[in-house]
């Protein structure tokens, strides 16, 4: 603690903050850079930068990890196959220009996808139907890395409210304790009611889970870059979580509404499917949102960066560095707000399910 | 449309497996050993200031609810003596107006009485007068017939008076 004014010094603040950023963003620029450097080395007479490759390659999961220049870190491969499980390590693929020969087939990467490839090194499709892929990919370490996070946050949170019973917030817990009141009052209260304590550790859980997730994509760098809240099956398996809670915890009067709404018996065949659809669609809607708007903004900064290399001249950073800049601090905002959204509705979604009607 | 979902089992079941797992890994984790102490603490806090809140509310109350009871206490006794004093000059009034009435009523009586003694003695002495008088004129008269009727004729002479007119009734 004998350092702390270095960090008390506002201007040493400011300019280590900047510094990050500019470092960050300079960190992306090289990150697409190395990996149109690889691809280049592959074939040599290959055409011209693609941006549309780089983007989805930088948003979408991976087998690798990219650290940086050549770097990148391997991940285990664990394939679930008709005739049993397989484990090795990513690295056998060599960046999907060799085949790895397996215990019972050979495969080999195809964008990042693996599939079975027979003797003449072509694709088995009929084969590879029988493949399921529970690889450690990029993004489940990135969740995992995330989930990591989350917990030593909120353990020490909890330990210091134990420790400190009674009295006021201090440090880590006096910066989380706002945010927890903000999901109380402002998400859970007014839209379930008073039986809001039942929710709350969904509620909390999922705002923390993708205000973190959505922060740590925005760090270019080794333990973020991943883009795991602006992936559809993320974002699919958190509305479905929400979808199962909203559902599970339906009073009758949700269900009356739904099945016997309050209309003309003759408009039933209308309105149940309709109702039904409703069912569906509000977790569709959350999941579709939280996964467009991440990968929007990833979208949005990878395509300003590709800029540079799109006009192959270093003087376009000029205008782009800042725009990116200007990009991630508006991320910074979006990645709080899809958060809160995500949560709001999900609070809404299980108010409707849970309230009394009295007539 | 088929080529795009191709593969898409093969590929994503695992992942959201893997996400299905740490979410929910999570989400017990955290509710049983984060969010359970965490709200726990802030509810317990927020309550333990509400009743302070209140306490101290209450305590300004009773202190209120103290003073005017003094002041009201005070007010009483103020005018409880100003009572008492009003009182007392009243009754001082009455004794004395009381003690005036009968001393002048004494006074009268006192001399009413002392006058019929005077009076009653002058009827006395007046008529202790009236009996020496008489009893003077008396000897006065007795004296003047003893001397009137010292020789024998004049006595004949008024008997025989006396007789005349006994005679002529």
């Amino acid at each position: 603690m004998d350092f702390r004014h270095i960090l008390n010094s506002k201007k040493t603040l400011l300019s280590v903050i900047l510094g990050v950023f500019f470092t960050l963003t300079t960190c992306k620029t090289f990150a697409i850079q190395g990996e149109n450097g690889t691809t280049e080395a592959k074939n040599a007479e290959q055409e011209a930068f693609n941006p549309t490759t780089a983007i989805l390659e930088h948003i979408g999961d991976s087998h690798y990890w990219h650290v940086g220049g050549e770097t990148s870190i391997p991940l285990p491969v664990i394939l679930f196959t008709d005739k049993g499980m397989e484990m090795f390590s990513a690295s056998e693929f060599h960046h999907g220009t060799e085949a790895h020969q397996g215990k019972y087939y050979t495969y080999k990467l195809v964008e990042d996808k693996i599939r079975v490839v027979n003797a003449g090194g072509e694709v088995d499709k009929e084969a590879s139907k029988h493949i399921y892929d529970f690889s450690i990919t990029k993004n489940v370490v990135a969740l995992w890395i995330a989930g990591i996070i989350l917990l030593i946050i909120f353990f020490s949170v909890a330990a210091a409210y134990r420790k400190r019973a009674g009295k006021a917030p201090k440090g880590l817990q006096s910066f989380i304790e706002p945010v927890i009141m903000f999901v109380r009052d402002e998400i859970a209260r007014p839209n379930i009611g008073y039986r809001y304590e039942r929710y709350m550790p969904i509620l909390l859980t999922i705002f923390f889970f993708i205000w973190v997730n959505n922060l740590l994509g925005l760090i270019p760098l080794f333990p973020g870059g991943a883009n795991v809240t602006g992936n559809i099956l993320m974002t699919f398996v958190l509305s479905f979580i929400v979808m199962l809670v909203v559902n599970f915890s339906a009073n009758k009067y949700y269900w009356k509404h739904i099945f016997m709404p309050p209309v003309p018996v003759w408009l039933y065949p209308i309105m149940i499917p309709v109702e039904l659809i409703g069912v569906i669609s509000r977790p569709f809607a959350l999941m579709i949102r939280l996964y467009a708007n991440i990968s929007a903004g990833h979208i949005i900064v990878l395509s300003l960066i590709a800029l540079i290399f799109i006009f192959k001249s270093m003087w376009v950073s000029l205008v782009s560095v800042p725009f990116v800049l200007f990009m991630d601090v508006l991320e910074l905002l979006v990645a709080f707000l899809q958060a809160f959204i995500f949560t709001m509705l999900t609070a809404l979604f299980i108010g409707t399910a849970v309230e009394e009607h009295h007539h | 449309m088929e080529e795009l979902f191709e593969g898409l089992l093969n590929d994503h079941l695992g992942f959201v497996f893997w996400a299905a797992v740490a979410f929910v890994l999570l989400l017990i984790l955290l509710a049983k050993f984060a969010w359970k102490p965490i709200m726990a603490a802030i509810s317990e806090r927020e309550r333990s200031i509400e009743d302070a809140l209140l306490k101290a509310e209450a305590a300004k109350e009773e202190m209120a609810r103290l003073t005017n009871e003094n002041e009201q206490l005070l007010k009483q006794a103020r005018a409880e003596r100003d009572l008492i004093l009003n009182e007392a000059r009243k009754i001082k009034d009455q004794i004395v107006g009381e003690a005036k009435a009968q001393a002048n009523a004494e006074g009268a009586r006192m001399i009413e009485q002392a006058r019929i003694e005077i009076n009653s003695q002058k009827a006395v002495a007046l008529a202790d007068v009236k009996n020496q008088v008489a009893s003077l004129s008396v000897e006065i008269a007795e004296k003047l017939l003893r001397k009137q009727l010292a020789d024998q004729q004049a006595q004949d002479a008024m008997v025989a008076d006396l007789l005349k007119e006994v005679s002529v009734k």
